[in-house]
């Protein structure tokens, strides 16, 4: 079904340049990749003091508002470099579970930061309980790693 | 002139896990995908600690704090980073040793370790004076923009080993040849 949309988009412009030129798609590769280190630190400083490591003599909420645009700012760039890259072989994604397993997680992952984890870690340290924050902070980890693993097997797979 | 590193990396290429980790089916991206995850923690908490250290983030957080409580995970990191690191290599031991990209990795990491050891042996050492109410000194500011840039390039080269542009195999200009090692003999007639 969505065969077809995957071949329009690996035929457009932006795809084809990707494709017929050397160095584009490891160029865009290596900022994608910087910008993961980026949103791996911004995420994981967090989901640590919600795990009680780290930062722990200092309030989540105040961790977590620092973090945010840096948060957000590393999804931007991870979706705009990885939106071209995605072009250049969308046929192969289609193909390849790797990819799949990374889109649901990055949706889940998304959906879980600006929503539960934004809930637990914009209120005060003291109004969920610390087995309630661990969950939250784990569940984060899991879904952030797997859209990490997702996006380093897409390039063994096909 | 003898090439002692390229005799060194002969040899392991051709010794039994060597071999073992490059036939893998697995195995090698298992690797890969650990200093993958590695790089999140080990790049991402060395980032956080340097936009403290330029004063962006976690400004009510003392740089004390920050060393005591962020550094030894950085730490546990760069383990997981280096053990990974040194198995990848030892999985393609002649290419990787002869790849531009890879020698220009290796001299960042030592660039990125002696602007590490600059700022916990200087500025660092005045950290009781500073923190907290004195303001982040020019020093200590440096010190994390020269990481943010050394460890972004890091990351840069260290993707790019993997492409086979500046590889000994194909012929290549005088320059490529000299900072990559390349003899004659390693050219690929069929390449």
């Amino acid at each position: 079904m969505l065969l077809p949309l995957f071949e329009a988009l690996e035929a457009s412009a932006i795809g084809e340049g990707i494709r017929n030129s050397l160095w584009m798609f490891p160029i865009i590769e290596a900022f994608h990749l910087i910008g993961l280190a980026v949103i791996g630190g911004a995420i994981l400083v967090v989901d640590f003091r919600l795990l009680g490591l780290g930062l722990r003599n200092h309030s989540v909420s105040k961790l977590a508002h620092d973090m945010q645009p840096w948060v957000i700012g590393s999804i931007v760039v991870m979706v705009l470099s990885g939106l071209p890259l995605f072009l250049s072989e969308a046929i192969k994604c289609y193909y390849s579970f790797a990819f799949w397993t990374k889109m649901t997680a990055l949706l889940l992952a998304v959906a879980f930061t600006f929503t539960v984890r934004r809930y637990v870690t914009s209120a005060p340290d003291d109004r969920y309980s610390p087995l309630r924050a661990k969950a939250v902070g784990l569940t984060s980890i899991a879904l952030w790693a797997t859209v990490g693993w997702g996006g380093r097997w897409i390039g063994f797979s096909g | 002139m003898t090439d002692v590193g390229h005799a060194v990396v002969e040899w392991l290429a051709n010794t039994e896990w060597s071999v073992a980790l490059h036939e893998s089916q697995y195995g090698y991206a298992v690797v890969e995908s650990i200093h993958v995850w590695a790089l999140c923690l080990f790049v991402g908490f060395a980032i956080v600690l340097d936009l403290r250290l330029v004063g962006v983030i976690f400004r009510g957080v003392p740089v004390a704090h920050m060393i005591e409580r962020v550094l030894p995970w950085t730490r546990a990191g760069f383990v997981v980073m280096v053990i990974s690191g040194v198995l990848l290599f030892y999985a393609i031991p002649v290419r990787t040793y002869h790849n531009v990209f890879f020698r220009a990795k290796a001299v960042l990491l030592i660039l990125a370790g002696l602007n590490a050891f600059a700022f916990h042996y200087g500025v660092a050492r005045r950290l009781p004076d500073w923190d907290v109410n004195g303001g982040l000194p020019r020093a200590a500011r440096l010190a994390g923009v020269f990481s943010l840039m050394l460890w972004a390039s890091v990351v840069f080269s260290g993707r790019l080993i993997a492409y086979n542009w500046f590889d000994c195999a194909k012929r290549q200009s005088p320059l490529i040849s000299t900072l990559a090692g390349c003899t004659p003999e390693m050219i690929d007639p069929y390449q």
